[in-house]
């Protein structure tokens, strides 16, 4: 089991992304807005001859929203069916390797980090929660569609 | 191994492709050398490639296939409707194992001796209908040297480029901060056109010819009439249009279908149109062709054509419109309803065409990629379908604007025009909360830009400028915005479903300086700012349905002159209405003149007092010239009737009648541009002169007489074909021209034979001059 796992901090804690689907980690200066749009998409930003559009993480987690007005923030760009995401997160700290398949968390987790729950992975450095991508692109809407 | 393999099924596909049209081309014509021998080609490529990799079945057929047609090259046998059946279905057979290898199965295991045996001479098989295809087919010429190249190789150099750009566009912000090297400058524009270039040819890369999707049809068309008991007869043109790879797929399934429908509901039985006149063999024919940024598919059938009467009253029973709205239908509109879901005018349901599930999905495909489906039948005489579409979807001609700071894209197709809030003939009322702008009399719905996003304008409302949008589908209305900016070609990318999901935008795209913009989806925005596109939406469908305007009312403008009278202008000859200070008007060579941007033209109209700072004016074209015609304000659009009392006199005003109810001088168009324009001869049929640039004398001295008799002068270096030359006597050189002048600068000639003038004889020049026009009219 050599899974690598980028370990980034959302809302203050740190969680896991699947390494494989961080294509890299950008630091967003432009955002701009799109009006109308769900409010976990905080905008669109362009990385080289791309269109990413910027999803709030927090936002997504319903644990408020990212502070984005002090300019730049720290993003993984992913791709999913397609199109190209910058996930907002606090921080990204580092590169593990998982020591564990995901297993499900019995514990009660808040409403938001229950839906984008992909289970807990134990690391060197302990247990951490692997996040489901998808799920956090996806945002509140889809889970109710 | 593997290589190999997928490098013959790849070469098998191309060449089935190709001979598709081959074929039935061959049934046409048995004796044609040149598509018997490609047929022939095929066959036996494929069976030695078998032979290389063991495919035992394979070669068979194909080698059965070979022996055959070696028979009728060599002349023992004739191609006759059973040999190119049996032919044919040995092709198919190769291309169902073809495409089983391709996907990496195993084909299903059965016999082939029953094809191979149809091969033989005299083997029973059903004689197959006639079906061809003529015109371009049969001349098309070899095909451009290709290479295959996989499309995400493309679509990575297309990015690759894109990327270029930016980089580019970031590098010359930064150029321009630091201090000009020339050198630098010249450098950097060199890299700036090449990269451009380079764009241009990528973008080519991505369109493909239209003929790919039509060598399908003749094959298609063939089975389909064999299967029917038809004959038809397919005639394509305009193989050679291209289009944007992605839009030949995007067509490719509404073609199909249309051209089912038209073969199996249009096209009658042979029996059926001899009886009706026609000859036993239908046409069908399908011609693309470009038009501006559009690309128009029609696809004509000589058929039945459709019944507008029978649409109707299947659309009434089907509830797809009210009894009362129907009798209100025009015939184009009737013809329309075939567009309508759930309906179907063939009464029994065949297996070919369906049910009718077909022409509603047709039209939303089509629609989906910003085209139009358009209609047109007589009962008896035939069906013409028109697809239009756009040229390509990646790139779209848009027109950016921005609201409370932020930039917009909207698809130039949709724009009808851009007026200001508060312009003339422009006003914004609300009703009842909802915004009605009045343009020129017309009532549109108008809805705020910074309304349907939620956002705060700082602009205030009359600042704004309305962008009339007449979205696919649907009637116009405006939409107002803070701000037009400018036209832009831009490379539209899909947007995530996330942004898609507010239904208000079709796609995103980079500005020049990198930064994102969104293109609007005008349908969208019209549905969230919640218009309603209902009431009016078949007769908004239907493109450029001319309005059939009794011959006998003209559309006028009605407008109020210097002088305070009502007067009216025929709408055709007024190109545009233009606004100049008043300094722009001068008087020269005895006639009031008006400069707008480069020219100057006559001006007509000013019978009043001029007005102090800025002259309104109507800019008039009668094809050839152009003169201004200054007014006080625009009133209407109206239309003027038959009823006109004709002026004592000719003159500026051709007659009186009421328009709009009260009484108006009908302005003469005529008499305007013979007694202002008269003079103003267009370039077009003015003589040109030449004369030498190098002389200061001539071009300083002579060049206004030669101007004032009507000459376009012209310089010895440039590439005109002059009428007269002027020389002076001491040159040598032979001007090309009609004729040519000759001046000395002694006013006594040096010989008796010297034909040259002196050169300040102004009588002479000006009859040497005026003899040369004449012998030239």
């Amino acid at each position: 089991m050599s899974e690598l796992l980028l370990i980034v901090v959302i809302a203050g804690e740190r969680v896991a992304l699947p390494a494989a689907a961080v294509e890299s980690v950008v630091e967003l200066d432009t955002l701009i807005p799109v009006p109308r749009a769900a409010p976990h998409v905080a905008g669109l930003s362009a990385l080289r001859s791309r269109v990413l559009t910027v999803i709030d993480c927090m936002r997504s987690l319903e644990l408020g929203a990212t502070d984005c007005s002090d300019g730049i923030r720290e993003a993984a760009v992913v791709e999913l069916d397609g199109h190209h995401y910058a996930l907002i997160v606090d921080l990204v700290e580092d590169v593990v390797e998982a020591l564990s398949e995901p297993a499900s968390v019995r514990g009660a987790m808040g409403q938001g980090w229950e839906r984008v729950s992909k289970g807990m992975v134990e690391t060197e450095e302990g247990p951490i929660l692997m996040i489901d991508i998808a799920a956090l692109v996806g945002g509140i809407e889809r889970q109710a569609a | 191994m593997d290589d190999l393999i997928s490098e013959f099924i790849a070469e098998c596909r191309e060449m089935l492709e190709a001979l598709g049209g081959e074929i039935v081309a061959w049934e046409a014509s048995p004796d044609d050398r040149a598509r018997l021998d490609s047929i022939f080609r095929f066959v036996h490529t494929v069976k030695g490639n078998c032979g290389f990799f063991d495919f035992p079945r394979l070669e068979a057929l194909s080698h059965a296939a070979e022996d055959a047609l070696a028979e009728v090259r060599a002349g023992r046998r004739h191609a006759d409707g059973p040999l190119v059946s049996a032919v044919l279905a040995i092709i198919d057979r190769i291309a169902e194992m073809i495409a089983a290898l391709d996907a990496g199965e195993e084909f299903p295991a059965g016999d082939d001796s029953s094809l191979i045996q149809a091969l033989q001479q005299g083997a029973e098989v059903p004689a197959a209908p006639v079906a061809a295809t003529v015109g371009e087919a049969q001349s098309k010429a070899a095909a451009p040297r290709t290479i295959r190249l996989s499309v995400e190789l493309l679509d990575r150099l297309m990015s690759g480029v894109s990327d270029m750009v930016l980089a580019r566009n970031e590098l010359a912000r930064r150029l321009r901060e630091t201090t000009g090297d020339v050198a630098i400058d010249g450098a950097f524009e060199r890299l700036s056109s090449i990269i451009a270039e380079m764009r241009d040819a990528i973008t080519r890369t991505r369109m493909q010819r239209i003929e790919n999707l039509f060598v399908a049809l003749p094959r298609m068309v063939r089975d389909l009439s064999a299967e029917l008991g038809k004959q038809v007869l397919v005639d394509i043109e305009g193989g050679d249009v291209e289009l944007d790879r992605e839009m030949i797929e995007m067509i490719r399934d509404p073609l199909t279908h249309i051209i089912r429908n038209a073969v199996d509901h249009g096209i009658e039985l042979p029996a059926e149109r001899l009886k009706a006149g026609k000859r036993e063999i239908g046409i069908l024919s399908v011609s693309a062709r470009q038009s501006g940024n559009q690309i128009l598919i029609d696809i004509q059938d000589d058929g039945r054509g459709i019944n507008g009467k029978k649409l109707v009253e299947k659309a009434i029973s089907a509830g797809v419109i009210e009894k009362s709205d129907a009798s209100d239908l025009s015939p184009r509109e009737q013809l329309a309803l075939i567009f309508e879901a759930g309906l179907s005018t063939a009464k029994e349901v065949t297996a070919i065409s369906g049910r009718g599930v077909g022409m509603d999905v047709v039209r939303s495909n089509i629609e989906r990629i910003g085209g139009i489906v358009e209609v047109d039948s007589g009962v008896g005489e035939g069906t013409r379908m028109t697809l239009r579409v756009p040229l390509t979807l990646t790139i779209i001609p848009a027109l950016t604007v921005s609201v409370a700071g932020q930039s917009f894209a909207i698809p130039r197709s949709a724009i009808d025009e851009i007026v200001r809030a508060n312009g003339e003939s422009v006003s914004v009322e609300k009703v009842g909360g909802a915004g009605v702008a009045t343009i020129r009399g017309r009532r549109v719905p108008e809805i705020a830009l910074s309304d349907v996003l939620g956002l705060e304008s700082g602009t205030p409302a009359q600042d704004r400028s309305l962008v009339v949008l007449r979205p696919a589908g649907g009637d116009v209305y405006a939409l107002a915005v803070d701000r037009i900016h400018d036209h832009e070609e831009l490379v539209v990318k899909p947007a995530a479903p996330a942004v898609m999901a507010t239904g208000l935008y079709a796609g995103t795209t980079l500005a020049d300086d990198g930064s994102p913009i969104l293109l609007f989806d005008p349908a969208g925005i019209a549905q969230v700012g919640g218009i309603k596109l209902e009431t009016h939406e078949r007769g908004g469908r239907i493109a450029e349905a001319p309005v059939a305007a009794p011959l006998n009312e003209t559309p006028v403008l009605l407008f109020r002159g210097l002088d305070g009278a009502r007067r009216v202008l025929r709408l055709a000859i007024v190109d545009r209405i233009e606004e100049v200070p008043s300094a722009a008007i001068r008087s020269g060579a005895g006639q009031l003149r008006v400069q707008l941007g480069e020219a100057i033209l006559p001006l007509a109209g000013v019978n009043g007092k001029l007005p102090d700072e800025k002259v309104r004016l109507f800019r008039l074209n009668d094809g050839h010239r152009e003169i201004g015609y200054a007014f006080r304000e625009v009133l209407d659009l109206s239309i003027v009737g038959k009823d006109v009392i004709p002026a004592a006199s000719p003159g500026e005003i051709s007659g009186v009648s009421l328009v709009s109810g009260e009484p108006a001088e009908i302005v003469d168009p005529h008499w305007l541009f013979a007694n202002f324009a008269s003079s103003a001869i267009s370039s077009a049929e003015q003589l040109v002169c030449r004369l030498p640039a190098d002389d200061p004398w001539m071009q300083n001295m002579l060049r206004p007489i030669v101007e004032a008799a009507g000459y376009r002068v012209v310089s010895d270096n440039e590439d005109v074909d002059a009428d007269l030359a002027i020389v002076s006597a001491a040159s040598k050189d032979e001007s090309a021209a009609a004729r040519t002048i000759r001046l000395r600068a002694e006013p006594d000639p040096a010989s008796a034979k010297d034909e040259s003038i002196y050169r300040y004889d102004r009588a002479a020049l000006l009859m040497a001059l005026k003899t040369a026009s004449g012998g030239k009219r």
